[in-house]
């Protein structure tokens, strides 16, 4: 990628042009901004609110699991806060967490644009996400719900809890995914600087375009469930209840096709931030960039084809179970595809273990861990084994937690510079990371073990005779949650005294650095012209000069 | 002369290198947002699928005692507003914005009298007690799977009258747009882009009026 004259004069030190930090201090130059960089920010701020809020729920949870009997809260307390952590944590944090933070914010930078296609839907999305998340907090004060966040009918349509205004504010939150998803395929199908074709799309772009389409395909059928819910339960309709002749098994149905792909909306911008960091820090261009970005595609495609392995004993048939099971296996050999690319493209590159790359490493041990107990979960026969055990539970996590909360936490160091213009501790950064993959570790293998021999999720009271790897686990999570801190404590510092950091500190010939560091308003003086791929370190063009740490 | 040329202030965007770009641009979001909303109904035709196909007898029975008359003339009302909105949008694009307004104000009053016919059914059906669930208490239709059905009629009916009122919303906005005079030969994409909001939400009636009525 060229440099235009202005952009590299700017560059060389001749007066800047003030950046999107300082265009407008006040309180409602934000509130009101059309720049997709603050809306990237104010998401930012707020998935990482919600992701302390899940997280102080999580580990209430682990507490009280630290004895089998009854500890600390009462039984309904705990379905309540199991169900606030499920929601807050999947509705609030991982569906939003990468791609309306961090693709809002570098997406339109990675295609050489001025803005988002819809600037004004832009800013709704975040006051969607800001009214969805109110209304279900709302709920949640008032009472609660102790459905788990899965609001399987007919109990979620008739327990006396608060169910009714968090299923609405994940109604809003839906539309606020939405909006996001179609805002990112128009972006990338209309704004493409000249000379950016598809196949030079930096790869992070391809990982959250193959998001938007399941964000748009697949939540509205999760917006028409959570409504017919609603309406069961303020005036019995009765279409999931099969005291009226309904049917719970269609909710499930209804239910699953939406969220199962809605775990590819959570892991697909993990694996779009792992490939453009593992380029970054191996300084080489992408192995097999085609087959990454297909392989996006792929997922996608056939994500919205998997769901009834959810139902294996639901009373689905043996022939359907079969099905489903081979198709959520197909998942298993797209993750393969990147996998292998991600490694190749580490083989002899030059890599510069700073922390991005400690969670890299953390990611690809557990999204191989994670995908293959999920391969062993598509198999109908085990999973009749480990259905609803804490084998699940820990699977669940290994992805969720393992691949894309550390996929955004690496996004978050390696962007960091980008959105802020500051760097942080280096050592204080590896010291976290180091705590948050012990402590993810310690967390969740106990788990898997627990599953195996039997131990059912989402119970309050078990026997004695789990309470030594329920503690291990407990003590794991107290690691994880010391980690978690100790980023939230270096970053605030870095933000506020931190040194400046160099335009392109880590001498990335990814897209998104072509311009100032924080950019300025209008990203671009002028719309650069696109004449290499992504991470190409072999010339020695802009941007970026290559050093080598 | 370039097409921008005489464009009204605030139409072309900082952010897109022609008008042209934009509109596609707009019209990209516009379907995606119009399969978003057929996903949603989605879900319902899922679910009256799977009741037809368990209570056959109870959906025909009910089918019977709808009022297929209202039903008709309400298939009629909504199609004539389809013409008349698109009437709009073609004489917004020859430069006549009165005869553009007017055309908008005639798909508002069929609106209009599409959700009066609605009403009136919908008073009947509470007049006989066929409501869905737990408040069914229709006479005429007693067998298994009766307060099923309308369970899915006021369920499909009642979001595609949301739907109408939303477009309702959308067209006058549109309407007060049109006599501003921000509609013409050089630029119609914000009118069309209605149109084919209010299109979307006839062509849904149009698969629940065979599905609740005829069949």
């Amino acid at each position: 990628m060229r440099l235009s004259e202005t952009d590299s004069a700017r560059l060389a030190g001749s007066p800047p042009a003030p950046s999107y930090l300082e265009d407008g201090t006040t309180l409602m130059s934000w509130l009101n901004t059309r720049d997709h960089k603050r809306v990237g920010v104010m998401f930012l701020v707020a998935v990482i609110v919600s992701f302390f809020l899940g997280g102080i729920f999580a580990l209430s949870l682990r507490m009280k699991l630290l004895q089998p009997g009854p500890f600390l809260m009462d039984a309904l307390g705990y379905n309540r806060l199991f169900t606030l952590h499920g929601v807050v944590m999947i509705f609030l944090f991982l569906i939003p967490a990468i791609p309306s933070a961090f693709g809002n914010f570098v997406l339109p930078l990675m295609i050489g644009a001025r803005d988002v296609a819809f600037p004004r839907l832009n800013l709704a999305s975040f006051y969607l996400y800001l009214a969805g998340a109110a209304i279900a907090i709302y709920g949640m004060v008032h009472g609660g719900a102790d459905t788990g966040w899965t609001f399987y009918t007919p109990y979620s349509s008739t327990t006396p809890t608060q169910v009714l205004p968090i299923l609405l504010g994940v109604f809003i939150l839906g539309f606020s995914s939405i909006v996001t998803g179609l805002n990112f395929i128009v972006t990338v199908h209309t704004l493409r600087a000249p000379g950016l074709n598809w196949m030079k799309m930096p790869l992070f772009v391809w990982g959250i375009y193959a998001t938007s389409i399941i964000q748009v395909l697949a939540t509205p059928v999760l917006g028409i469930t959570v409504l017919i819910v609603s309406v069961e339960r303020f005036a019995g309709f009765g279409m999931f209840d099969p005291a009226r002749g309904g049917d719970p098994v269609l909710f499930q149905h209804m239910f699953w096709f939406y969220s199962h792909p809605a775990v590819y909306i959570m892991v697909l911008p993990a694996m779009g931030v792992i490939s453009e960091t593992v380029c970054a820090f191996a300084r080489k261009n992408p192995f097999g960039y085609k087959a990454i970005a297909m392989s996006s595609i792929g997922i996608a495609f056939v994500g919205f084809f998997t769901w009834g392995h959810h139902l294996f004993v639901a009373g689905q048939s043996t022939f359907d179970a079969g099905a489903f099971g081979i198709l959520s296996m197909l998942v298993g050999i797209f993750t393969a595809i990147k996998i292998f690319n991600w490694v190749g493209t580490m083989y002899r590159g030059a890599i510069a273990f700073k922390t991005p790359f400690a969670y890299i490493c953390g990611f690809l041990y557990f999204l191989v861990f994670g995908g293959m107990t999920g391969v062993a979960l598509a198999t109908t026969s085990l999973d009749i084994h480990w259905h609803d055990t804490y084998f699940v539970v820990a699977h669940f996590h290994f992805i969720m937690v393992g691949a894309s909360v550390m996929a955004f936490l690496a996004a978050l160091h390696y962007w960091f510079p980008k959105m802020f213009g500051k760097t942080y501790h280096e050592g204080w950064g590896l010291v976290a990371a180091s705590l948050i993959i012990l402590g993810f570790n310690a967390t969740f293998v106990p788990q898997f073990l627990l599953g195996n021999y039997g131990m059912p999720r989402r119970y309050y009271q078990y026997p004695e005779h789990f309470q030594a790897l329920n503690v291990a686990s407990t003590a794991g999570s107290t690691l994880l949650g010391f980690g978690f801190v100790i980023i939230l404590i270096y970053l605030a510092i870095a933000l506020r005294w931190g040194q400046r950091s160099e335009q392109n500190p880590w001498g990335s010939k990814g897209f998104e650095w072509m311009t100032a560091s924080p950019p300025p308003t209008h990203n671009f003086d002028e719309i650069p012209t696109i004449t290499q791929m992504p991470h190409d370190y072999r010339t020695h063009e802009p941007p970026g000069v290559i050093r080598v740490t | 002369m370039s097409p921008e040329a005489g464009l009204p202030e605030g139409i072309l965007a900082h952010h897109y290198s022609s008008l042209e770009r934009q509109n596609e641009a707009m019209r990209l979001g516009m379907w995606l947002f119009l399969a978003t909303e057929i996903l949603l109904f989605a879900g319902l035709f899922t679910g009256y699928a799977v009741y037809r196909y368990q209570f056959p007898l109870a959906f025909a029975e009910g089918s019977r005692h709808l009022n297929i008359t209202a039903g008709t003339l309400n298939t009629i009302v909504l199609i004539t507003s389809s013409f008349t909105v698109a009437l709009a949008l073609h004489f917004a694009r020859i430069d006549k914005p009165r005869a553009a307004a007017i055309c908008i104000v005639l798909t508002l009053l069929f609106a209009l009298g599409f959700l009066g016919i609605k009403a009136v059914e919908y008073i009947e059906h509470f007049q006989e007690h066929a409501l869905p669930g737990k408040y069914y208490a229709f006479e005429e239709v007693n067998i298994a799977g009766a307060a099923m059905f309308y369970t899915m009629y006021f369920l499909m009916t009642g979001l595609h009258g949301l739907h109408v009122v939303a477009g309702m919303s959308v067209l006058s906005w549109l309407l007060w747009r049109t006599l501003q005079g921000r509609y013409s030969s050089l630029y119609s994409t914000g009118l069309e882009m209605g149109a084919l909001y209010w299109h979307l939400v006839d062509l849904v009636w149009i698969f629940l009026y065979p599905l609740l009525y005829l069949i």
